[in-house]
Parts: C-alpha cells; structure tokens; sequence
C-alpha cells in the first residue's frame, strides 16, 4: 500500500508531468511566469485548491449525480478559489496584484478539473489527497523552473533580489527584454518538453 | 465610437487572448489537430463570448460593484459584492452554455452538428471565464466598449486557433526530431507566432 501511495506522489513529478505530459493548465502556468515570486505563489494556490477539492470531491463521489457532476465541481472549485483570492489579497496583496485574473482562472484550471474527473471521482479521499499533492508539485516544478530562467535572464534578479553582478553590465552584458515578454514563456516550455521526451523515449509521439 | 473601435482591433491583435495571455490554452492545443475542427471551436469560442461577457457587465455593474446595489434602495450602497464574482460568473457562463446549446439545436440544426461537441467543452475554457475577469479588471465604461471587447478577443483566439491548426496540417509533412513532434514543436511554433503578433505592439487608431 505505501509503494502505491508514493507513486501518486512521484510519477505526476516526471513521467505524468501535468504539464508536459498530461498538458492540463497551460494558460496559468505560461502567464504568472515572468518573475519567480509570483510563480511560487501561483503553485501554492493551485497545490492548495487541487488537494482540497480533490479530497472533497472524493468525499462526495457516491452523492455527486453525475449528470450535474461538472456544475457541482466547478461550485467546490470556485469556493476555494475565492478563499484563495481572500486569502492573497488579505496578506500578499502585492502579489495578488501581479497575478491579477489568473488566481480567479484557477477555476478553470484544467488541472483541477483533469484531476477531479480522472481521479478523484473514483478513488478513495486519502488517495486523492496524495494524487492532488502530487499534481500540484508536479505543477510547480515546471512553473518554478520557467520562471527562474525568465527571471534571472530576462531582468537579471531572483526573487527581486539583484542576482547578475553589476561588473557585466559594466562590460556590455544586458538583459534579454525578450525572456520576459509572453512569447519566450511558450518556447521554454516547448525546450523543457523537448529535453524531458528526448530523455524519456516513450513520451514522444509519432 | 472611435474608443470602440480602438478596443476592437486592440483585442484582436495586441491583446490577443492566446498570445498575450495564453487564455484557452488547453483547447487550443488539444483541437487544433485539422483546420475544419479548429474553424468550429473558434466560432462556438466567439459566440459564447460575445453572449457571456456583456450578460456578465451587467451583472457586474447592477449586483456585484460595491454600490451597485444602490438602485434597489440607497441604504444598499454601501454593500459590496464583489468576492462572489468568480462563482457568478462560472455559473452565468455554464448556464449560458447550456441555453445556446439548446438554442442552436432547437433553431439551427446546421450550426448544431458544427459546433455541437463542441459547445459543452466551452464552460471550462478558460478564455471564456478570462475575458469576463479582464472586463471587470479593465473597467470598461459602457456595454458598447465590452461588447466590442468581447467580440475582438473571440476573433482573436479565433484567428489563433486556425492559424495554428492549418500549421500543424502542414508540419505532418515535414521532418521533425522525434521528442520535439507533437506538443513540443505547438509550443515553439506558438512562440513564434506571437512574437510575430508582437509587431501590432502600439497600434492606436
């Protein structure tokens, strides 16, 4: 049994990467990615709402008809999302700022809902608090990833801290405006797709 | 009217919901597969949007506003509503949803089976519910203004969807590595496509 229940934990880590393999929660995870601070926020939003709504989902599958199951999930889902949304704007309002419509899209999160429908509707709470944990880091990791390389290429900080020693810039190096602009969050995850597929042959697709 | 018309053609092009904002990601990556499918989702993204985001202004304004409540009766104007505008607005959109699906069946059978399939995966698009968040974030001051805006983001991801889908019939063709076929080239072609969007950067009229 803990063999099972660690898999749920790691295999959304690598081989059934929400992201880069499941492709579920695209739109957030390329938009909140300019800066790193907003991207460890975002994750833990979205690590938050999918453990939650995964575990009351679970609870509820055998009373959720599943004619109505799409509406009834989306009404969990849009009450921990505005818990959320109370909660980052109570106490990092900064940040909350920065992440703007994207906290409310959660909703909409195909993560969310991927997991619900394909998981926690039919596997017991415990479990479905692990598959949720396990998609949200799996989540974070690839949104963690893009932007540190945004951030730390494209304005030269980490965390807003000053990360590129000032004597570069003295010797012409400069920022590169461009990692920064929405077009180069699509072409990083396209490079960490490629990097992952070509280390892991059965990913590719033919 | 020369506002509206700057809001319109600034939806379509610079603030493209899929390369600016990556809205609707999921559905765009997932049915883009052949131009004619693509072409349907686009037009059933367009008209769901241009139907919820004007409904949901209204809402907006009338209920959800702090104030906006004043027109019942003065002594609610000081209530604000607005922390339960996400869940309104996901329910306005389903329900929407499932009227224009039965409405489309009952009045155009044609349009039906176009769209049909594609109606329900609607609800959970995330552009919809984004280009409703947007209005309410950007302030918007008239339904012309929204309306326009709406109609201009639909034609966007529109534009998006196809463009991508008639790349992806032609990349089958061509000799991609192996690891990078599939979903990884869609994300570096999408790239390239919105730095090429970039270029409308700035237009005003």
């Amino acid at each position: 049994m803990a063999d099972i229940n660690f898999k749920l934990i790691k295999n959304p880590l690598s081989k059934e990467n929400p992201i880069t393999v499941q492709v579920l929660g695209i739109c957030s995870a390329l938009a909140v990615t300019a800066k790193l601070e907003p991207a460890v926020v975002m994750s833990l939003s979205v690590i938050a709402v999918v453990v939650l709504s995964n575990l009351i989902v679970s609870l509820l599958r055998k009373t959720i008809p599943s004619r109505i199951r799409i509406i009834v999930q989306l009404v969990i889902v849009s009450l921990l999302v505005i818990l959320v949304d109370q909660v980052l704007k109570a106490f990092v309002y900064e940040v909350s700022k920065q992440l703007s419509v994207f906290v409310g899209l959660i909703i909409t999160n195909c993560i969310v809902m991927g997991r619900l429908e394909a998981f926690a509707m039919s596997n017991k709470p415990f479990d479905s608090v692990l598959d949720g944990i396990g998609n949200g880091l799996g989540y974070s990791v690839i949104l963690i990833t893009v932007g540190f390389i945004r951030e730390l290429f494209g304005s030269g900080t980490l965390w807003g801290y000053p990360i590129i020693p000032q004597s570069f810039y003295e010797m012409g190096y400069q920022n590169n405006s461009l990692m920064i602009m929405p077009p180069m969050a699509l072409i990083i995850v396209g490079i960490i797709i490629w990097i992952q597929r070509s280390r892991n042959k059965d990913l590719c697709e033919n | 009217m020369q506002e509206i018309i700057n809001i319109f053609v600034k939806s379509i092009f610079v603030d493209n919901m899929i390369f600016a904002f990556f809205l609707g990601m999921c559905s765009y990556l997932a049915v883009s597969k052949t131009v004619k499918t693509s072409i349907g989702l686009g037009l059933a993204v367009v008209f769901v949007l241009l139907i919820t985001v004007p409904v949901n202004y209204l809402i907006d304004n009338f209920l959800l506003k702090e104030g906006a409540l004043a027109w019942i009766s003065p002594k609610l104007a000081t209530i604000d509503l607005s922390y339960l505008s996400f869940i309104i607005f996901i329910a306005v959109i389903a329900a929407m949803v499932q009227l224009v699906e039965m409405f489309v069946e009952k009045t155009s059978p044609v349009l039906y089976a176009q769209l049909g399939i594609f109606l329900p995966l609607i609800a959970v698009n995330c552009a919809i519910l984004g280009a409703s968040l947007f209005m309410q974030e950007r302030q918007y001051s008239n339904i012309g203004e929204v309306t326009a805006f709406a109609l201009g983001s639909g034609i966007g991801w529109f534009l998006a969807i196809v463009g991508i889908a008639a790349i992806r019939e032609k990349l089958r063709y061509s000799q991609i590595p192996a690891p990078l076929k599939g979903l990884g080239i869609t994300f570096i072609i999408t790239g390239l496509m919105a730095i090429a969007f970039m270029s409308f950067l700035g237009i005003k009229l």
